[in-house]
Order: C-alpha cells, then sequence, then structure tokens
C-alpha cells in the first residue's frame, strides 16, 4: 500500500466517474417525449444522444391511404402547437400541385390566421423557455394571452389546438360576423403586453446569465445542419421564406411590407424599440434565438393589422374547399413554408388518382434538433435545457 | 440564371453521370448516378454559381404496386427513388435530384441497395439518411451512424415499402 505524504493532495484529488444519465422521456424541459443520453463526468457532459420516435404515428403511412382533405386534419396534430401553419403548408402544396390559386379574400385571411398563430406558437415558446429556465411567472403571462387567441380560432373553426380550418382550395368557412373587430381589440390590448414580456424575460439578469453565450450555433453550422425559422435566423443567416421562398408562397405575402427579423450590421431592424442586445450575448446563442421570436411577435401583429385592412377591402368569397374526393394531376410537388419553428416543406407525389402515392413531411424541429449532440458536447447538466429549450422543439412534428 | 440554364450547364460538366433531365415538372429535376451522387453534390454545394449550400428535404418514394391487377397497368419497373431538395441561400434558387435504385440489390431480396451518403456535405443529411434506411431500407455507404431513427432498433422490416406488412406483435403487443 502506497503512502500519501501530504494529505492535502486526497482532499482535492476527488475523482469522477463517467457516467451515463438518461434524460427524459418524460422530462419537463425536453418538451414532449425526447430522450437524451448523456455521458458525463461529474457536470460536464461529453457526449448527447438523442433518441426519438416516441410519439411516432405513421402519419405518412396513413398520408398514402387518405386523399390531401382526408390527411389535412393528420397534419395539425405534427405541430400540435402551429396546427393552422400545418395546415397552410400542406394546402400549398397541394394546391400547387394542382395549379389552383385562391381567391384575393382567401389569401389576406390565411394571412390573418396564419400570423396570429406565429403569435400563439411563439408565446408558448417564451413561456415554456422561461419554465425550462426556472422562472415560472412568464410561463402564466403568456398563456393568459394565448388562451385568447385560442378563443378567436375556436370562434372561427370550433377547435382550439387541432383546427383542419385551411384546406385546399382556401378556408372551410368565413370568418364569424364582428370576427375582425374582436381580433383587432386583442391586438390593442396585446401589443403593451410584450413590453411587460421584455421586462420579465428579455432583459431579466438572471435570464440572460442563463443563456446568453450558450449554445452558440454558428451560421455554417445551422446552415450545413438545415436549421430554419428563428435557429438559422438567430444566428444571422438573412432567410425567410416569407421573402425568400417559391413564387407559389412568397405570393401570398405580396403587398405586404415587413423586415426580415435578423441582426444585420449589429442592428436587429426596429430595435430601437427594443431592449438593447446585452453585451454577453453572442450571435447564434440561446439568448438571440429567443429574442429573434419575440421580435417575430411584434411584427405579426404588424402584419395582422396589414391583412384585415386588406381583407376587407377584397371581393369574393373565402374560397370553396375542393371535393374530398378530388383527383389529383400526375406528377409531384414539393413546397416549403415559414411555420413558427422554420420551414415546414411538404412533398406528395400523385399517380393520378384522388389518393396521393407518397407523401413527406419536412419537419422543421427534426433539423433543429439534429444539432444538439454538436452543440451540447462540453457543456454543463443545467445548461442542456437552456439549449434544447431555446430550439423551440415540438416532437409530434419530429416524429410524424 | 434560370433554373433551365443551371441544368444544361450542369450537362455539360456531368456528361454520362446525369441520366435523365426533366424540365417540364412542377419542379424540374435531374436523374444522376448512384456512382456520380458525391461529385456532383460537392460541385453544386461549392460552385459559387450554383451555391446550393442547404439541403432542404430528403425523401424516398417507393415504386411498387403490390396488387397485380394495378401493377399490369403502370409504365414503371418496380424501383426506389430517392429525391433531394436543394436550396441555394444566396442564390434563392432549388433544385431537385433524384436517385433510381433497385428495390433490393441485385434482385435478392432483403439485401439492401446501396448509396452513397451526402451526410459529408450536408451534416443535415445524417438524419434524414438514418430515416429512410429505417423507413425505405436504403443502405447509405459512408454515413457516420447508420441506424434506426422513428422505429425501435429491433423493428423488423420496412414500413414505408409498399409492400410491407406490419407485424403481428411486437414484444407481446398485439400490432394488428
Amino acid at each position: 500500500m502506497s503512502t500519501v505524504e501530504k494529505t492535502q493532495i486526497v482532499e482535492f484529488d476527488v475523482r469522477t466517474d463517467e457516467m451515463l444519465v438518461n434524460m427524459g422521456p418524460q422530462h419537463p424541459s425536453t418538451h414532449g417525449v425526447l430522450r437524451l443520453v448523456l455521458r458525463t463526468d461529474g457536470e460536464i457532459v461529453s457526449e448527447v444522444t438523442p433518441h426519438l420516435g416516441y410519439l411516432h404515428r405513421c402519419a405518412e403511412k396513413i398520408g398514402e391511404n387518405l386523399t390531401p382533405r382526408q390527411w389535412s386534419p393528420y397534419t395539425d396534430r405534427m405541430d400540435y402547437l402551429a396546427g393552422m401553419s400545418m395546415n397552410l403548408g400542406w394546402s400549398l402544396c397541394v394546391e400547387k400541385l394542382m395549379n389552383l390559386h385562391v381567391t384575393e379574400k382567401a389569401r389576406h385571411l390565411r394571412v390573418i390566421i396564419a400570423e396570429m398563430q406565429r403569435i400563439a406558437s411563439h408565446l408558448v415558446g417564451m413561456g415554456v423557455y422561461g419554465l425550462d429556465l426556472g422562472s415560472f411567472s412568464p410561463f402564466l403571462y403568456a398563456f393568459r394571452e394565448r388562451e385568447k387567441i385560442l378563443d378567436l380560432f375556436e370562434e372561427v373553426c370550433g377547435a382550439r389546438l387541432t383546427y383542419s380550418y385551411l384546406t385546399v382550395g382556401g378556408a372551410t368557412a368565413d370568418f364569424p360576423p364582428g370576427w375582425l373587430e374582436k381580433c383587432e381589440s386583442f391586438l390593442e390590448q396585446f401589443l403593451p403586453v410584450i413590453d411587460e414580456y421584455h421586462a420579465l424575460l428579455t432583459t431579466n439578469a438572471i435570464f440572460i446569465k442563463r443563456c446568453a453565450g450558450i449554445g452558440v450555433i454558428s451560421r455554417e453550422m445551422a446552415i450545413s445542419y438545415g436549421c430554419t425559422g428563428p435557429v438559422l435566423r438567430g444566428s444571422g443567416v438573412d432567410m425567410d421564406l416569407r421573402r425568400d421562398g417559391e413564387e407559389w408562397y412568397t405570393n401570398m405575402y405580396d403587398g405586404y411590407a415587413f423586415e426580415v427579423i435578423v441582426e444585420k450590421d449589429g442592428h436587429y431592424p426596429n430595435d430601437h424599440t427594443y431592449p438593447a442586445v446585452p453585451p454577453e450575448a453572442i450571435l447564434g446563442d440561446s439568448w438571440h434565438r429567443f429574442y429573434v421570436r419575440m421580435l417575430e411577435v411584434r411584427q405579426a401583429v404588424d402584419l395582422v393589422h396589414q391583412a384585415i385592412d386588406c381583407y376587407r377591402k377584397a371581393e369574393g368569397s373565402c374560397g370553396d374547399p375542393v371535393k374530398i374526393t378530388e383527383k389529383l394531376p400526375k406528377g409531384e410537388a414539393y413546397l416549403e413554408t415559414e411555420a413558427p419553428r422554420g420551414q415546414m416543406g411538404f412533398y406528395v407525389v400523385s399517380d393520378g388518382s384522388a389518393i396521393p402515392w407518397r407523401v413527406k413531411a419536412r419537419s422543421s424541429c427534426f433539423c433543429n434538433l439534429s444539432v444538439t449532440s454538436d452543440l451540447c458536447r462540453n457543456t454543463l447538466i443545467a445548461d442542456i435545457p437552456a439549449i434544447i429549450g431555446s430550439l423551440d422543439i415540438v416532437m409530434g412534428e419530429i416524429d410524424r | 440564371m434560370g433554373g433551365q440554364d443551371l441544368i444544361t450547364q450542369l450537362k455539360d460538366h456531368f456528361g454520362d453521370q446525369i441520366r435523365d433531365v426533366n424540365l417540364e415538372a412542377i419542379d424540374p429535376w435531374i436523374e444522376v448516378i448512384p456512382e456520380g451522387l458525391i461529385g456532383i453534390c460537392t460541385f453544386l454545394r461549392d460552385d459559387p454559381q450554383f451555391g446550393f449550400d442547404f439541403l432542404s428535404c430528403l425523401s424516398g418514394v417507393d415504386y411498387f404496386q403490390p396488387d397485380p391487377k394495378k401493377a399490369a397497368k403502370v409504365d414503371w419497373e418496380p424501383h426506389l427513388e430517392l429525391v433531394y431538395h436543394l436550396w441555394s441561400i444566396a442564390n434563392k434558387t432549388s433544385l431537385v435530384l433524384k436517385v433510381i435504385l433497385p428495390r433490393w440489390k441485385d434482385g435478392v431480396v432483403d439485401e439492401l441497395p446501396e448509396v452513397p451518403s451526402v451526410a459529408g456535405i450536408w451534416r443535415t443529411a445524417d438524419w434524414h439518411e438514418r430515416e429512410i434506411y429505417d423507413l425505405f431500407g436504403i443502405r447509405f455507404s459512408g454515413h457516420p451512424d447508420l441506424r434506426r431513427i422513428l422505429c425501435p432498433e429491433d423493428w423488423v422490416g420496412y414500413p414505408l415499402r409498399k409492400d410491407y406488412e406490419m407485424p403481428v406483435e411486437y414484444h407481446g403487443i398485439r400490432c394488428r
């Protein structure tokens, strides 16, 4: 037996063993049923392996047995926090295949709905992120406002989460009388609330300490991993499909004035009305992703106002949805739309019958999540919820 | 530069490695032979004129009609198709690549067809290829970690193939 001459050495030399820690699938900060296997040495994580598939519901296989309109309800069950955006993406993709143009009124109706959905979805993203970092109250404030949007959506189509409202050819119904006024009064009341959120989280010293400078995704990494939406723009890549996408989609936003929320030369557009970027934050970190979402909420309010004006001026019907058993032309079409969580793509292949030969959903969160293994290497265990939360994932969409 | 010019130029550059071109489709596509895939993809990504730095989507399609009556009417031979949807952030253009594979390697059932992995070109292909391996049974040679992603690791069969039959039970759970 060897003897230790200095007892101090024994005291300081506390060894830690490498350990595998299972995080999830039932972990609140994994946003659903994501399982992460962490290889840790004390508090340091050396490797993260995500395991998916707990919510796999064979949606694509089901899509090969249903007509597009029948499959529409399955799309909103993928990203259940942004059902309207999913319905819209699928409808536009099928319309592209059929070369079907919706009426002017339906176009503006879709913008109103899609942007309201963006607000609702980002509110969850923001509230839940606060929850991940240990601050409970912003979550309640966020859900209070989101509840009002869900009430508005309920009035429009009867459902609160799984809408199936926007469909191939337009929407299933027009807005009920007086709805636009209610929507406007909501926006008016909501605008000052955004400043409260900034006070609660964006400029909160503890919040900044927890997420600034953590989980930095470089521009090249974001592009290579196929990250989209706020994750991509948070890394400083100037891309928003509402402006840059395919014509079939950008036509929907024709005539709307908006700026892509991305940092250019150290400034965000309109940043004079917002809290300044703290010096700790690095472009591409968790804080920037959160900030981009918050600015998009404000931008969506503007877009809804513009859309309401256009909708009021537009004439005609809100489109008549195609027959459920409408035959599809032979061919294939792929279309990506800017959903709240990123670019949601749908791919449809048709052999000429009413039921598509193949449907595929390109999930935005699937690509956004694939960056985690690289991102969480050599971080602290406590930072993992801060990084995963900032990606704002929905497992229903990843597993499909 | 329009999509058509791009494709013509690509054809001049790669010749035989591009087997087919369809410019009339809604999204014009080119078909590439599996052996030429890596070369073409690297070129498409790195050449500034093309600049396809973003792999939007990678999907598989199974062309196989299990119903013999309907199979007599179709105008294609059974095959698998890989569809690569590319996007260039700088040029704001898209391009569709296709690779056609046999349903089974050399016609031997349960021998998976192979195609080179593009995970080294676009990192996002890593998970997409795992998904296709999982659901279609296509092996991506050179993939860093090819295992199932959505289905459990001990799952049998490739669910998105048209002749797939759900197993009767899985670990004592009745499936159908």
